[in-house]
């Protein structure tokens, strides 16, 4: 197929950056989103053209690396999935596609299409953890988790950290990431313990670095490749409410 | 947001309850009399007050929370979201900006000239003539005006309702389905129940 690419360009941080459009073509429908990215970097190069910086680096849909807001959609027109796993047969022959990278405060672009995602672990580095002795392994089934607890801890702890979700919300707010790592902590024995105090600490984190409030509109449970659902959103304020009111 | 956003649902309840008893009986006398206990015993004397804070208090906190979000984002996309969320949840301001200036218009029609003129107390107008005189074909506007907002406002509560548990935390997987019917359910109840007393009165007239 034959596309034409809307591309962010922007050389730096700190320089003004701008959309090119790029024609590419004999693009086979079975080709992932990033190696066509790939083809249309050899061509530039060829033609002495600096080629477009993006994040990848798994390509199979595990290591929250890759990012691209794709016509509107992070991760591309498809639900449940990273760009990576996204494939050229979900557009049509003449498409043009835009590719902007993430945009918030918080993740300020480095080069074209690959943003800064520090904030994300500023965030974890503030509450995201236990405090435990590590050790010899524990005794399996030492500590008793019932069924549900442990697989919605599990389905929370699916988050790659990749930001779509922040990506995706109209006020850039960090609160689907942030109530994922809360959740898959606060539903185990081992992170209850801090549970308050991690609550506090991650969301005073995250307004500090300038993530936006959230409205509840569901765009971050609708982008997210591992559809973490916001029912973690409401268990994060019921913990956070818990721990303020009991202050 | 969500505590003051729960307050006016309520209050919303109260006020659409109050204005069905208009179509209740042809003279208005129910509706007389409802609307003169509540503009006259003390707890309604007092909760006028709370009701006008916690108005307050949403619209400055809806203007807070706006230009913080607004903020977040810098640099705005050159393509506008695709992604599948209600109308209702992506544009809270303006449907409720839009409600705003209804109800500078709504409070212009009655609660001015109730509060502010002798125009009940001389015994010129009962309350129920007053509801009346503003839905008369003549002034088919505020009866258009007055159907668009309570449309508005219904798009407005669609989201609200099931946006306050969650921000308060009570909510989870089983009940957000439950919370989101029960919002849809009560928006279209607000937005149907409201308009149609002013269809009600035009067709009254003009029948």
């Amino acid at each position: 197929m034959d596309l034409t690419l809307k591309i962010w360009r922007q050389a730096s941080a700190k320089a003004k950056g701008k959309f090119e459009s790029y024609p590419i073509s004999n693009i086979s429908a079975d080709c992932s989103f990033l190696e066509m990215i790939d083809i249309l970097n050899e061509k530039l190069v060829r033609d002495n053209i600096d080629p477009v910086a993006f994040d990848h680096d798994c390509r199979e849909g595990i290591c929250g690396m890759c990012s691209l807001y794709v016509n509107g959609r992070p991760h591309g027109p498809d639900d449940d999935i990273t760009t990576c796993q996204l494939h050229m047969r979900k557009f049509k022959n003449g498409d043009t596609i835009t590719i902007e990278p993430w945009r918030a405060g918080p993740f300020p672009v480095i080069k074209d299409l690959i943003v800064d995602r520090n904030a994300f672990d500023k965030i974890l580095q503030d509450g995201g953890f236990i405090s435990a002795n590590t050790g010899s392994a524990p005794d399996a089934n030492a500590i008793l988790i019932p069924n549900r607890e442990a697989e919605q801890s599990m389905d929370a702890a699916a988050c790659i950290g990749c930001g779509a979700c922040v990506a995706a919300c109209k006020n850039s707010s960090a609160m689907l990431f942030v109530s994922a790592k809360i959740s898959h902590l606060a539903l185990l024995p081992q992170g209850k313990a801090e549970a308050a105090i991690r609550a506090k600490a991650m969301v005073a984190k995250m307004d500090e670095l300038g993530f936006g409030g959230c409205t509840n509109t569901g765009a971050c449970e609708a982008e997210c490749p591992k559809d973490i659902s916001i029912s973690n959103i409401a268990r994060l304020n019921r913990e956070f409410l818990c721990a303020v009111i009991l202050e | 947001m969500s505590l003051t956003g729960l307050f006016l649902v309520v209050f919303l309840c109260v006020h659409l309850f109050v204005n069905l008893l208009t179509l209740v009986d042809a003279d208005g006398s129910t509706f007389n009399t409802v609307a003169h206990f509540m503009g006259t015993n003390i707890i309604m004397s007092v909760m006028q007050w709370v009701l006008g804070a916690g108005f307050i208090l949403h619209m400055l906190w809806a203007t807070v929370l706006t230009l913080k979000n607004r903020a977040a984002r810098p640099v705005k996309y050159e393509v506008s979201t695709n992604s599948d969320t209600s109308w209702s949840s992506q544009n809270m301001f303006i449907s409720g900006a839009t409600v705003l200036a209804f109800l500078v218009l709504h409070l212009v029609n009655y609660f001015y000239k109730i509060k502010f003129t002798e125009l009940i107390e001389s015994g010129q107008m009962s309350e129920f003539e007053l509801v009346t005189s503003i839905f008369q074909p003549q002034y088919w506007y505020f009866s258009v005006i007055y159907i668009i907002s309570f449309i508005l406002l219904g798009l407005h509560l669609n989201h609200s309702f099931q946006s306050s548990f969650q921000t308060l935390g009570l909510n989870n997987t089983s009940w957000l389905p439950r919370l989101k019917f029960i919002g849809t359910l009560y928006a279209i109840v607000i937005a149907v129940g409201f308009s149609i007393i002013p269809i009600f009165f035009l067709m009254k007239a003009l029948l």
